[in-house]
């Protein structure tokens, strides 16, 4: 799992990868009440805004961490956002990319890399 | 992702910080205050208890004041000057909701106004943080030398809200649980209104700060109390359709537009001699151009403040001043400002969120029906 500075996740495999908000992310936000996903089929661009998480206070843009196609998006969130602030790195995945450049995330932090870059933030 | 709450340098703090810290507060930067947000349980939490039990809030950073004068109609009379509320007729004991006003009939804030038991020449004002120190110029330039005005920086305000403040009151501090609605009284270094920004039962407290804590933590001893933050503060009073300065109410919004004709008293209206006469009657008569609306949003997508409301043709007819999620309701609200054709309930509007239209439609406010006691 790679982490970026603006807090998203992308974990892959081969060239299908998931995306999502971090532990830190979703605890930061707060009570997670909506969850705006990308279209199927979108084509992203490593930056690109692609998903929007709203917590009762705020909407938060989400980034895409890496280029690709959007082949699957998270629909449970649909009737429960919450799952994003219950398991951010794990059910509460937002999407999944088919990736263009897979080499685009080897300038991502790690786990370790990004605990640090945590305590910098914080 | 971006909109994370960053800390901020040279925050005011509050005489609860400590306590607020302990309780696993987050903070963020409101007012030039560092105020708490949240504690652990999270914002849907807090509103949760705040509406069912009782819900304690630190809100010190309003900026308390006494307003003094020779006896209390000189003093009502100066101040009837500068708002539309009938002052003269405020009884000792009672609170009264009103604004100051601008020359074109603008609100330059909205507050409390408490007239002390027994007092002949006092008021007690409670106002917005945020506008505290507009507020104390704009009195001090306009009111006579006679009327004296003297910021309480030394008090603490805690706001207890909820079906159980009254239970939990005559346990602490017995003899203010029976106050009527917008009612008030002082004893031993206590300042106790029965009113509240969350719709619900409740009382405002005021306090000298240095027994703010102790306070605060003997109240957190009953079991129906938590401390609520100020991101339940604010779901909870847009859900009773209350204003915030700032987002409901500013110097270009008169009251009449904001639905508060309400505070603006029989008597004034007859005899006028308050700022933006002109407007404020001329909207009375025949109608504001525009009203604040409730707006209830068909999907589960939040419309946040600033988003545009447009017409069944889609012209733009108006803006949301405060949006997002209705913990009690279970969906999405909103408030804002319509052009007056479009302000009735029940007619179908959009809102403009990320370059989509929303579908959403007009119901009266509030969104959560009051439970304020009136006896």
């Amino acid at each position: 799992m790679r982490f970026t500075r603006d807090h998203e996740y992308i974990e892959a495999g081969g060239d299908l990868a998931t995306v999502g908000i971090s532990e830190h992310a979703q605890q930061q936000l707060g009570d997670i009440v909506y969850v705006e996903l990308p279209a199927l089929g979108a084509t992203l661009k490593k930056g690109d805004a692609a998903a929007v998480v709203e917590s009762v206070k705020a909407a938060s843009d989400v980034f895409t961490p890496a280029s690709g196609e959007v082949v699957a998006v998270n629909d449970k969130l649909g009737g429960n956002p919450s799952l994003v602030n219950e398991n951010a790195q794990g059910d509460g995945w937002l999407f999944k990319l088919k990736l263009s450049a897979p080499g685009e995330l080897d300038g991502l932090m790690d786990a370790p890399a990004y605990a640090e870059y945590l305590k910098t933030v914080e | 992702m971006k909109g994370i709450w960053a800390p901020m340098s040279e925050l005011q703090i509050t005489p609860l910080h400590a306590l607020h810290r302990e309780a696993g507060a987050r903070f963020a930067p409101f007012a030039g205050y560092d105020m708490p947000i949240q504690y652990r349980d999270g914002i849907l939490a807090e509103h949760a208890h705040a509406r069912t039990r009782a819900g304690l809030f630190d809100v010190s950073h309003m900026g308390q004041a006494w307003l003094d004068g020779p006896n209390h109609e000189s003093l009502a009379r100066a101040c009837e000057a500068l708002c539309a509320a009938d002052l003269v007729g405020l009884a000792p004991g009672r609170q009264r909701y009103t604004q100051w006003l601008n020359d074109d009939g603008g609100v330059i804030d909205d507050l409390m106004l408490n007239r002390p038991e027994g007092a002949d020449g006092r008021l007690n004002m409670v106002v917005n943080a945020a506008r505290k120190a507009v507020d104390y110029a704009h009195l001090t330039q306009r009111l006579p030398h006679a009327i004296r005005l003297t910021p309480r920086p030394e008090r603490a305000l805690l706001a207890l809200q909820g079906p159980s403040a009254a239970a939990v009151l005559a346990r602490v501090a017995p003899g203010f649980e029976t106050l009527r609605f917008m009612a008030t009284k002082a004893t031993a270094g206590l300042e106790v209104s029965r009113s509240g920004y969350t719709g619900e039962d409740g009382y405002e407290i005021s306090l000298p700060a240095e027994d703010a804590e102790r306070f605060a933590r003997r109240l957190l001893q009953e079991p129906e109390v938590a401390l609520i933050g100020l991101g339940a503060r604010d779901t909870l009073r847009l859900e009773a359709g209350l204003c915030l300065y700032g987002h409901e109410l500013t110097e270009e919004i008169d009251p009449v537009e904001a639905g508060l004709s309400w505070s603006i008293a029989k008597r004034r209206r007859v005899e006028g001699g308050f700022p933006g006469a002109a407007r404020i009657l001329a909207a009375l008569a025949s109608g504001p151009n525009r009203r604040r609306v409730g707006l209830a949003l068909e999907g589960r997508a939040p419309a946040r403040e600033g988003a545009e409301i447009v017409g069944p043709d889609g012209a733009a007819i108006g803006v949301v001043t405060s949006g997002g999620f209705g913990p009690s309701v279970g969906a999405p609200i909103a408030m804002g400002y319509v052009e007056a054709a479009f302000a009735t309930p029940g007619t179908v509007l959009g809102l403009v969120v990320r370059g989509k239209t929303l579908g959403a439609k007009i119901i009266p406010l509030p969104f959560h029906p009051h439970a304020y006691v009136k006896g």
